[in-house]
């Protein structure tokens, strides 16, 4: 039969857990890019890449502190979005779409190519970089801690405090900045740039600020997830993780606030709840569902995933978050 | 009320005015093999409304986007109060104080009346990044809202000032355009087809703001092809076909103006009819409707669509 008991105790922990918190960040940085600026960013993961690279390489080959390697991090991911920015911000928004994701998949593969592995480890990826974030852990890295049967490990807990302070700093900076008259230009951007030329605005200036911004969330997303499971894998960093980073805003709802946050938790609660039931229905001798054998479900419930998503386009198109009114304005 | 016209100034193409605000010489554009702009000298005169009219084709908007800094010209300069305004980008232009509209109004529609106004103010301290996170642009905002609210509650859009701009008809979004871009104070407003797709109730008001604008001291440029709906407003009038300026004068004396009336209807348009008894066309009338029906095969054999 199935546990439901552990069911949502998994979920649970998916919900708060570390992916949520990588996906929240690389969302924030999506929501600021797409959701307020309208730019078409396809490569967030490639922010994501040089932010946890940045400072593992910075700490590893240069000798550098770890506060200093974090740094590096958001420096890089500042870096990549001027390249990215100054040649396609002056041009029409899928040149940007395009140039991203090429250079995120670029990025992946030089990180991962033999002839790196000195450098960036190749393919086996770099770990040995974060011991001092653990250091500073006020948990028994090692003991498990219960919260009514929600159970995390002592380094994962610590992390996971961690990571939902920066997305609570990086919510705020987004909010400080979305009521303000910056924001709005932002919007303006988005609707109509050359309305917003016409009345005297320096189009480009702000898209690259806008895109500056969400390449930093995006880099400190990678930061935040190296620290976590304090291993860098080339592999991870596949232009799928963008899209998924893109279900969870668009879930939550692109334009607001806490969209990509709330929509990430509740991408990985439903990924976890859809994995560990069909894991159950799927397990023992006589199993509830038969027509699916254990090993399909890694992919299963992404589809499941994929129609949860479809039946929200068609009756909540703006998400969960999002104003009813301004997604009915482009059906007009 | 009109502008003061003073008798010197002549009624040709490339006149001299007394104060002109915008003097443009020699500029060109072409796209392929089509010249659409092609002006020697043009001035616009300071406080008056000037139409700038012409038959679809006739590259007016093509100059407008080229005096806002919209497209680049392949020659040409010109000067806004003396200071050189061309090759800057249309931010550049709007900053220093030519403001124009859109023939297909921009109206930003998922904001509200009331942040689209508040949108086009310079010089906002909260709209630099780091302005924006000091928070110190509340004031500001304050006086920006109420300068917004009177201009709104001229243009009767005071009542939709927290609804959502895309949710305004054609006509008020036109006077949405109007509003915003007087919210820059700009000295010279460029309004491209202001009347284009607005109902005939609104288009007197519209109109009337338009007077407005020069009765507050504005420099009005508009584009518009419709010669009936220039004649009431405009101080003096532009004629361009084919991208040159092919007439200049008071609306009055361009109605019978020759090299106007050909470029909107055509150089038969005056020809005499002649028909027989029975209706069927005779001397010149027959040769003319000859000509118009070989033009129709040639233009059937070649394939091209008549209803155009």
């Amino acid at each position: 039969m199935i546990d439901i008991a552990s069911l949502l105790a998994n979920g649970i922990a998916a919900l708060v857990g570390p992916s949520a918190i990588f996906f929240a960040l690389l969302a924030i940085g999506l929501n600021i890019h797409f959701g307020y600026g309208g730019l078409l960013n396809f490569g967030q993961i490639g922010f994501a890449l040089v932010g946890g690279y940045g400072m593992g390489i910075a700490v590893l080959n240069f000798g550098l502190p770890l506060w200093a390697g974090v740094l590096v991090g958001i420096v890089a991911g500042m870096v990549l979005a001027l390249l990215l920015g100054i040649p396609t911000l002056r041009l029409r928004a899928d040149y940007l779409a395009i140039v991203t994701i090429a250079a995120a998949e670029i990025l992946r593969l030089i990180t991962r190519s033999t002839s790196m592995t000195d450098f960036s480890g190749g393919t086996q990826g770099l770990t040995g970089y974060g011991g001092s974030f653990r250091q500073l852990s006020p948990f028994d890295n090692g003991h498990f801690y219960d919260f009514f049967g929600v159970r995390f490990l002592g380094q994962d807990l610590w992390a996971i405090c961690v990571g939902w302070t920066v997305v609570g700093l990086s919510l705020t900076l987004v909010f400080l900045l979305v009521r303000s008259p910056w924001g709005r230009v932002l919007k303006a951007i988005r609707e109509d740039e050359d309305a917003v030329r016409a009345l005297g605005k320096n189009v480009f200036v702000y898209k690259m600020q806008a895109l500056v911004l969400g390449g930093v969330f995006g880099a400190v997303g990678g930061i935040v997830f190296a620290l976590t499971t304090q291993s860098l894998t080339p592999d991870f960093y596949s232009p799928p993780q963008t899209f998924f980073a893109y279900a969870a805003l668009i879930i939550g709802g692109a334009g607001r606030v806490f969209g990509p946050v709330i929509g990430s938790m509740i991408f990985w609660f439903v990924l976890s709840i859809t994995d560990n039931f069909l894991r159950q229905a799927t397990a023992g001798s006589n199993p509830l569902i038969s027509f699916i054998d254990n090993q399909d479900v890694g992919a299963i419930r992404f589809v499941l995933v994929g129609v949860a998503l479809a039946v929200l386009m068609a009756f909540r198109p703006q998400g969960i978050f999002g104003k009813r009114s301004e997604v009915l304005l482009d059906a007009r | 009320m009109r502008g003061e016209l003073p008798a010197e100034v002549p009624a040709q193409p490339g006149a001299r005015k007394p104060d002109p605000v915008l003097v443009i010489d020699s500029i060109t554009r072409s796209f392929g093999g089509v010249r659409a702009v092609d002006v020697t000298h043009l001035e616009f005169q300071r406080g008056w409304i000037t139409g700038l009219i012409g038959p679809n084709g006739a590259g007016k908007t093509t100059l407008f986007n080229l005096l806002t800094g919209f497209d680049r010209p392949d020659t040409g300069h010109w000067t806004f109060d003396g200071m050189p305004l061309s090759r800057l980008a249309p931010h550049q232009v709007a900053r220093r104080g030519v403001v124009r509209t859109f023939q297909l109004t921009k109206a930003l529609a998922k904001l509200t009346v009331l942040d689209n106004m508040r949108l086009a103010t310079p010089k906002q301290t909260g709209e630099r990044f780091f302005g924006a996170l000091l928070g110190t642009w509340g004031r500001q905002e304050q006086a920006n809202t109420r300068k917004a609210m009177e201009l709104l509650t001229r243009f009767q859009l005071d009542s939709k000032a927290d609804d959502l701009a895309g949710c305004l008809s054609g006509g008020q979004r036109k006077l949405l355009e109007m509003a915003r871009a007087l919210m820059m104070d700009p000295a010279v407003v460029m309004l491209d087809e202001p009347m284009a797709g607005v109902n005939p109730a609104l288009t007197e008001s519209l109109l009337q703001h338009v007077k407005s604008l020069r009765d507050d001291g504005m420099t009005v440029v508009f584009v518009e092809h419709d010669m009936d709906v220039i004649r009431n407003i405009s101080d003096w009038v532009v004629v361009m076909a084919q991208g040159r300026v092919i007439a200049e004068g008071r609306s009055e004396a361009l109605s019978s103006n020759r090299a106007v009336v050909d470029a909107y209807l055509g150089s038969h348009h005056d020809q005499v009819l002649e028909f027989d008894a029975d209706g069927n066309p005779v001397g010149q009338t027959a040769k003319l409707v000859a000509e118009i029906e070989s033009e129709l095969e040639a233009a059937i054999e070649r394939g091209q669509d008549l209803s155009a």
